[in-house]
């Protein structure tokens, strides 16, 4: 199987490149809500659903827009301002039609604007010059993969919250290790299904 | 006077956005792998972070409350793509080494962060020397980062001879940086909370 087949973007980008433990995107969020297991799995549902749609938009707009227009240089700035948008609106559109779901998300949709990943994977999606069906499937496994390490993170800081960690130690730095550790663990994952 | 140096060297040690702060950790343990890139990430990341302070803090009396966001994200993605373009056409290495991370600057939580807690509401002197002091910070940082793992990773120091013969590969690794970013943040509380338990003594 090819790195280009779908499953293999799959995999590779949920486990083998695990967004957070291998490419160290987004962890402001990471170590600032996976303190406990609920709003972990909140932010990750977030994450993918903003994730896809701001994918979908900006593999759109750039083929389609800044290419024929020669403007590609104005990528970084059309992203960004398409995904604030796109945040913004998805926003308006869930408080109206969807109130559930809006008070699901609650404060982390609005977090999502500044979230490392959703850029980055638009970015990504550009430079390893995916097709569209590549690219959401790219802006899934990512989520998904984000949303993987962000509830074991959790799991395992609800209960080292509760162990004897050393005063220097609390909080972010113990986080640090954690992490360390699981990242070592999701480093094996290299080659997995000869990816 | 005191209060100009003060906004710059709060932002080296009392204030410094990574140890402090806990914010712009995205591109820090990414580059880090070895001290040129470090280098490299943190004067592209003070550039962007000077310059939309200064920008910010000049017009910050026309932009109007509720799109500031909005705006600063504007501000702050025209410096990006200039440091991005100026980067791939004057040192491609070093551009290709940053890759991703150099458009990622972008959502730094820093500089957004600096635009609305300071830039937006202080003069235009005393943002520039902000934003130089975080700068110089974060830059401080992730240069020792990137020395660290590339002297235990690589034995290399700037890339220089090898030093260690047989270096621990796992240092440049992912692993590695949270390792280290963790013992550092260590040693920093350590450091911070035995000072504060002198002054109580005194």
């Amino acid at each position: 199987m090819s790195e280009t087949s779908l499953f293999g973007i799959l995999i590779s980008s949920m486990l083998i490149n695990n967004i957070l433990l291998i490419r160290f995107i987004a962890l402001c969020s990471f170590f600032g809500l996976s303190t406990d297991k609920k709003t972990s799995f909140g932010m990750g549902m977030a994450v993918i659903f903003v994730m896809v749609m701001a994918s979908s938009a900006s593999w759109t707009i750039y083929y389609f827009l800044l290419i024929p227009l020669k403007l590609e240089f104005l990528r970084t700035a059309s992203f960004i301002l398409v995904i604030a948008t796109l945040v913004q609106l998805v926003e308006i559109f869930l408080k109206k039609v969807i109130p559930g779901l809006y008070k699901a998300f609650g404060i982390y949709l609005a977090l999502i604007t500044t979230n490392c990943a959703i850029l980055a994977v638009a970015f990504l999606n550009i430079d390893y010059q995916y097709n569209f069906i590549q690219a959401i499937v790219y802006s899934i496994g990512t989520g998904l993969g984000y949303t993987l390490a962000i509830i074991l993170m959790s799991g395992i800081r609800e209960r080292v919250s509760l162990a004897p960690v050393p005063k220097s130690l609390k909080g972010f730095p113990i986080a640090f290790f954690i992490a360390s550790l699981m990242s070592l663990a999701f480093l094996g994952f290299k080659g997995l299904f000869g990816f | 006077m005191g209060q100009k140096l003060e906004c710059f060297t709060d932002g080296i040690w009392k204030q410094n956005p990574i140890l402090v702060l806990m914010i712009g950790l995205c591109p820090l343990l990414a580059v880090s792998t070895s001290a040129i890139n470090g280098l490299a990430m943190g004067l592209a990341a003070s550039f962007v972070l000077v310059a939309s302070n200064v920008v910010v803090s000049a017009v910050r009396k026309f932009i109007p409350n509720g799109v500031r966001i909005p705006i600063f994200i504007i501000i702050i993605s025209t410096f990006v793509t200039i440091i991005d373009l100026v980067m791939n056409a004057y040192f491609p290495p070093l551009h290709h080494a940053l890759g991703v991370f150099v458009p990622l600057i972008v959502v730094n939580c820093i500089i957004l962060g600096r635009a609305e807690a300071f830039a937006y509401q202080n003069p235009v002197f005393l943002s520039l020397l902000d934003g130089m002091g975080m700068g110089l910070g974060f830059t401080l940082i992730i240069t020792l980062i990137g020395a660290i793992r590339e002297f235990f990773g690589n034995g290399t120091v700037f890339g220089s001879q090898k030093l260690i013969s047989a270096p621990a590969l796992l240092m440049i690794l992912p692993p590695g940086g949270f390792i280290t970013i963790a013992v550092l943040m260590g040693i920093f509380l350590y450091y911070n909370n035995s000072k504060g338990k002198r002054e109580a003594k005194k």
